[in-house]
């Protein structure tokens, strides 16, 4: 379960709060989708939660461990699917996988069996040594998600981990992503494919200025919100039709 | 110790896999040894293999003037050519197309011989004088001084004017040496054959370079060139070390593993390991160019016998150093604009302080303080001891723990600096 209480994060130079007192509770094998505009504070939650941002003020526990106490505990507990693809284009994907696997303290025939089987899972096995920076945008998504969860881990937090990506591989990430929560997995989730996490997820949160501004299943606030019928009305109804463009 | 591996294997093929930069870091300073050593080794030979063309004009036209042109062409350095006025000799080397020109004064063979008459037989006057006091006076003439002009193109560098001026100092010296000598030979006997002063040079030096168990070794210019080089393009180490560092904060691996359970410490450690490596590798790639072909270039050989262990103590003291100073601007440094021209800048100025370029003992003493804070000078200083000194591991200990205690030092802020930046 993570436990998120009166969560800010005010960067240096700004005027603003990204993350504005925010308190949450995500129950254990939930898909969590945190949606909302550009700049609306889902990135900044998502890397104060996996230990890349530190908050200005406020608290929170993911199964009960902080970061402050139990760092390598918790670390080994999380994984993240950065936006970007965070992977080393001059290896191979085999080697990527192995190097992050490493590092998670995965090695001989069990870090070769986890990364064959999710490269196979994936449609990629073929692929296994070839080079990454031969590679398309989506077979690039899922190898940074393959390297985010070859370590089985018990979080897992992802940054609108369908972007730019075909049909078919978006296909393959959600199915994947579907059988690891079927395993165990919190997950928690951002996007801008409202359709795509209204199918995804069993909770959502809109979030706006840093702000949650409506929680809750998403059929059920599609329910509630007058002359909705789709997530993306009730996310326009709530934030509203204006540009959210920031630099 | 797994992930220390993992990280060491991942910096491997990182660096393999860019064949490129792969050959840059191990072509570049073989290229840049070869090079200083060969630019060196023919300003040494300047003196007897090159000759340099001056330009002569000679007013004179007599014995000074042949003994100047004699001695400057039995020299083996110069070609004179000769010119029949100053003003066109000036011009030429004002242009850069001499480096000097030599103007020697109308009558300069004339007053010398009168001058030296006359001092002559003014003492050999005073020793009569004691007998027949106030018959002769001792100095007859005033004669002006005269002076040789010498005409340098203002590109030289004062060194070599230094070198041209004591050289030519030093041969009109000794022609006035011998004028006097001839002027008393000739007052003291009517017999032109007889010899009564022997005009050799009665005072030589000998160059003597102690060494150990009484050998003689006089150092070429590759023992002198390789140390220093070597230490140069070790230290060369922390421009794609650094850049390495930036490439993974851009490409997002970085950030990465920072969500990963693994120390700061333990990724540079696979970095320290594997660039430390290179250090090593270069330092005997060049010491295999240093012994088997600078020999086939006609440059002197390297001579590393008996001193291989030692050489290669301090070479990875000096990597570790260097690794260091690089794992420490990659870690601050946020873009490669940043990273590359710093890195590279200071890599010269503590060449600069070290004594690389130019001996420490002929700086400035502020500046002979300042080098004593820089790692080159240390690892200079033991590649020294050990290539020329012919030291023991127990004279290089100050050094390799000055280097070592300096990589600590660099890695420690490294860390301290990105725990301070990405704390949670």
């Amino acid at each position: 379960m993570i436990q998120i209480n009166q969560l800010s994060k005010k960067y240096k130079g700004t005027d603003f709060f990204s993350v504005s007192n925010l308190d949450l509770i995500i129950h254990e094998k939930e898909i969590f989708g945190l949606l909302g505009p550009n700049g609306a504070g889902k990135t900044t939650l998502i890397s104060m939660l996996s230990s890349l941002l530190k908050p200005t003020s406020g608290s929170f526990s993911i199964n009960g461990l902080t970061y402050h106490d139990n760092k390598n505990e918790l670390k080994q507990l999380i994984g993240i699917v950065p936006q970007e693809y965070a992977l080393y284009p001059s290896l191979t994907a085999y080697e990527n996988l192995s190097y992050f696997g490493s590092m998670y303290g995965l090695k001989g025939e069990e870090l070769k069996d986890k990364i064959h089987g999710h490269l196979k899972t994936l449609g990629l096995d073929q692929f296994a040594h070839k080079r990454i920076k031969a590679f398309s945008g989506g077979m690039k998504r899922r190898i940074n998600l393959i390297a985010s969860i070859l370590h089985q881990p018990k979080v897992l937090f992802l940054d609108e981990p369908t972007v730019g990506v075909d049909v078919q591989s978006k296909n393959a990430i959600i199915a994947h992503l579907l059988a690891l929560n079927e395993t165990g997995t919190t997950i928690i989730y951002t996007s801008h494919h409202l359709n795509e996490a209204e199918n995804f997820c069993t909770r959502v949160a809109i979030i706006d200025h840093g702000e949650i501004v409506c929680k809750g299943f998403p059929k059920e606030l599609i329910a509630a919100q007058e002359n909705a019928y789709n997530l993306e009305e009730v996310f326009l109804s709530q934030t509203g039709k204006a540009l959210r463009d920031h630099a | 110790m797994h992930k220390l591996w993992a990280s060491t294997y991942k910096e491997m093929l990182l660096l393999v896999r860019d064949i490129g930069g792969l050959a840059i870091l191990f072509i570049m300073p073989l290229l840049l040894l070869i090079v200083i050593t060969l630019v060196q080794d023919s300003t040494f030979k300047t003196i007897t293999d090159t000759k340099l063309p001056i330009l002569m004009v000679d007013y004179d036209k007599g014995t000074v003037s042949e003994n100047i042109n004699k001695n400057l062409a039995e020299s083996n350095s110069f070609e004179i050519i000769t010119k029949s006025s100053e003003e066109e000799a000036k011009e030429l080397v004002l242009k850069g197309d001499y480096q000097l020109a030599i103007v020697i004064p109308e009558n300069l063979s004339v007053d010398l011989d009168q001058k030296v008459n006359e001092n002559v037989d003014g003492i050999l006057a005073k020793f009569g004088l004691e007998e027949e006091e106030g018959s002769i006076p001792i100095v007859n003439s005033k004669m002006e001084p005269k002076e040789v002009k010498l005409y340098f193109d203002p590109a030289t560098q004062q060194s070599f004017k230094s070198a041209v001026k004591n050289g030519i100092d030093r041969m009109i010296s000794k022609i006035e040496t011998q004028t006097i000598y001839r002027a008393f030979q000739e007052q003291l006997t009517e017999d032109a054959s007889e010899v009564i002063f022997d005009t050799e040079s009665f005072i030589t030096f000998t160059e003597i370079v102690p060494g150990k168990n009484s050998e003689n070794i006089i150092p070429n210019s590759s023992q002198h060139n390789v140390p220093a080089w070597t230490l140069f393009a070790i230290f060369f180490i922390i421009l794609p070390l650094s850049i390495n560092m930036v490439n993974e904060k851009n490409q997002g691996t970085f950030v990465r593993l920072r969500t990963h359970p693994v120390s700061y410490a333990t990724v540079l450690g696979g970095k320290t390991l594997v660039y430390t490596s290179v250090c090593l590798i270069q330092f005997a790639l060049m010491l295999l160019v240093g012994v088997f072909l600078f020999p086939v270039m006609g440059l002197p050989e390297l001579d590393v016998s008996g001193r291989l262990p030692l050489l290669f103590v301090v070479a990875l003291f000096a990597g570790l150093a260097a690794v260091g100073l690089g794992l420490l601007l990659g870690t601050v440094a946020r873009t490669q604009e940043q990273s590359a021209p710093f890195g590279a800048t200071l890599v010269v100025i503590l060449a600069a302080l070290g004594g690389v370029w130019v001996p420490v003992f002929v700086m400035p003493k502020f500046m002979q303080l300042l080098s004593n804070i820089s790692p080159m000078n240390w690892g200079l200083n033991a590649f020294y001891d050990v290539f020329l000194r012919h030291s023991g591991f127990a004279e290089i200990i100050p050094e390799i723990a000055l280097l070592f205690g300096f990589f600590v030092v660099t890695t420690l802020i490294a860390i301290g600096y990105n725990q301070r930046k990405n704390a949670v």
